[in-house]
């Protein structure tokens, strides 16, 4: 268990150490986005009765936060320890495949949450939101956060130059965040898109996460948790049998 | 006792290329061994194997007895490197580093140590320096200091001194003189062969992936017995006596194997009487190099 902790510790003093980067720029992001959408949008959608859209799209900002910020923690550590030959002071020691995808995919978490933390305090500043029913909302926040961390693990054990990392991101993660419905419900989309988001496993940790504020959504709240859970469980399972193997790790 | 190293047909291919062929070894607890080879001969690729940066394709290797794959846990617990490339992590003090390191290890509460450390490789000063503000020199030592947080029995070093100042190799042979002479195996990776002559009790010589030498320092000099005399001359011809004796070397001085100093005397009679002048004379013991030269020489 000590080496799972010092590797954990080691990660998040990691980000830590440029918080302005891995945090505050983050939140002022969102907090830009903020200003700007819900000015030019908020006389014209209402997307659940009786909620604005400035309401409406808080949650769904810091949950888009907190994913691309898992994403990032995992992959950026490991791309950057890998092409900087670090690395090795993690593959000399003793510690177990579990050990190492834990630490990695908590830290992601932790940054999420902290990131997507701080996007909800900063931008209830213009708009109020409902107290979120913590349960659901820390469900939602977790599993995202793991989902997000242990895809960013497998892409940056994937990649072998910042280059392919940033392909990854900017050509995966990026459109399946901003087209996850963030920014408005997918059921005012034509049935056909409706249908690809649906595909879309981040739409069910929006519209979930979504729910534990408003307590209405696009989907059942219970399948996208069931959805959530499930692609949590697989992409551990991928995560632990690369690092079990040492793809890309050990030759 | 067990063996502080044991490799037995160990096989390992990168794609088209066989980085390690059949190689069989074993360095007893207490050695200070020297692995030697060309660049490309494997000696990275074993060490990577020993270290679990590498999994073998065949073959059982184990250190103090546990298999670096099956029971990987307990061999790398064993086993202290240090990497060949200069690597760090920029994000941490020498302190920081160092703890971090201790912690995979399982080891918490490991500062008396650390210090000890710290002092040995003379790190003191910059124990609360960044990574990135060191010198080569500087972080060449911490890289030392961290094979050796969890105080592993066997050091394995490959090639520690590349680029490093003599001062600073002087002292680190020192030290790790010091953690032998304590019990700590060491073997070591070098291309300075008079450093594996020095310290080395036993040399293995890697060749294309196979063990081409294996004994101790003392009997492969024994074997380029004899003394080597190389010489200038002015004009640059030899008497007709010496002919079949001597060839050229790279630098297209002559050089001459000699059974005994007193057939100098002979040598230098013979080139007054032709009315060759000499440029320049050295003779040269039998060193580890040349033992070297010669076992990669032949097939």
């Amino acid at each position: 268990m000590i080496g799972f902790r010092t590797l954990l510790y080691k990660e998040l003093l990691r980000f830590w150490k440029v918080s302005f980067q891995t945090i505050a720029a983050p939140v002022l992001t969102a907090l830009l986005y903020m200003l700007v959408f819900s000015h030019v949008l908020e006389s014209r959608v209402e997307v659940f009765p009786g909620v604005s859209y400035g309401a409406f799209l808080i949650p769904g900002l810091a949950m888009m936060s907190l994913l691309q910020n898992a994403f990032a923690n995992t992959s950026s550590s490991l791309v950057q320890s890998k092409v900087t030959g670090n690395i090795v002071f993690i593959l000399l020691p003793p510690l177990s495949h579990a050990e190492f995808y834990w630490a990695y995919v908590i830290a992601a978490m932790v940054r999420g949450m902290l990131v997507g933390a701080g996007v909800f305090l900063v931008t209830l500043v213009t708009v109020s939101v409902p107290f979120p029913n913590l349960l659901w909302a820390l469900a939602f926040a977790m599993l995202g956060g793991g989902i997000l961390g242990a895809l960013g693990l497998i892409a940056g054990i994937w990649a072998d130059k910042f280059d392919q990392m940033a392909a990854f991101q900017n050509f995966v993660v990026m459109p399946l965040t901003f087209l996850s419905g963030v920014f408005y419900s997918i059921h005012t989309l034509p049935p056909f898109w409706q249908a690809v988001s649906h595909l879309n496993p981040i739409f069910y940790m929006i519209d979930g996460f979504r729910y534990a504020f408003f307590g209405a959504s696009d989907r059942s709240p219970w399948m996208s948790l069931a959805i959530v859970t499930g692609c949590f469980t697989a992409l551990s399972f991928a995560s632990l049998q690369m690092i079990r193997r040492g793809y890309k790790l050990r030759h | 006792m067990v063996p502080a190293i044991s490799v037995r047909s160990l096989s390992k291919r990168y794609g088209s290329l066989q980085a390690l062929d059949g190689v069989d070894l074993q360095v007893e607890q207490g050695e200070f061994f020297a692995l030697l080879g060309p660049n490309g001969a494997g000696k990275t690729t074993l060490i990577s194997v020993l270290a679990g940066l590498a999994r073998p394709d065949a073959g059982d290797v184990r250190v103090m007895g546990h298999d670096v794959v099956r029971d990987y846990r307990s061999a790398r617990r064993a086993l202290g490197v240090v990497p060949q490339e200069l690597v760090f992590d920029p994000f941490f003090t020498v302190r920081e580093t160092l703890r971090i390191q201790s912690g995979y290890f399982g080891l918490r509460h490991n500062d008396a140590w650390i210090d000890e450390i710290i002092d040995r490789l003379d790190l003191r000063s910059k124990a609360h320096a960044n990574m990135r503000a060191l010198s080569g020199g500087m972080k060449r030592r911490v890289l030392v200091a961290q094979a050796l947080v969890h105080k592993p029995p066997v050091i394995i070093l490959d090639e520690p001194t590349a680029g490093v100042d003599v001062e600073l190799r002087q002292g680190l042979w020192e030290f790790v003189g010091s953690l032998n002479a304590a019990g700590h195996t060491i073997v070591l990776t070098t291309h300075y062969l008079e450093e594996a002559e020095t310290l080395c009790g036993r040399v293995a010589m890697l060749k294309q992936g196979r063990v081409v030498a294996l004994d101790t320092t003392r009997n492969l000099l024994a074997d380029v017995s004899g003394l080597q005399l190389q010489m200038r001359l002015e004009p640059d011809r030899l008497p007709a006596q010496f002919e079949g004796r001597a060839r050229r070397d790279a630098e297209g001085a002559w050089v001459m194997a000699l059974g005994r100093h007193a057939e100098i005397a002979d040598v230098a009679v013979a080139l007054r009487a032709e009315g060759v002048e000499v440029k320049d004379l050295r003779v040269r013991e039998p060193d580890l190099e040349e033992a070297f030269v010669r076992i990669m020489g032949r097939r």
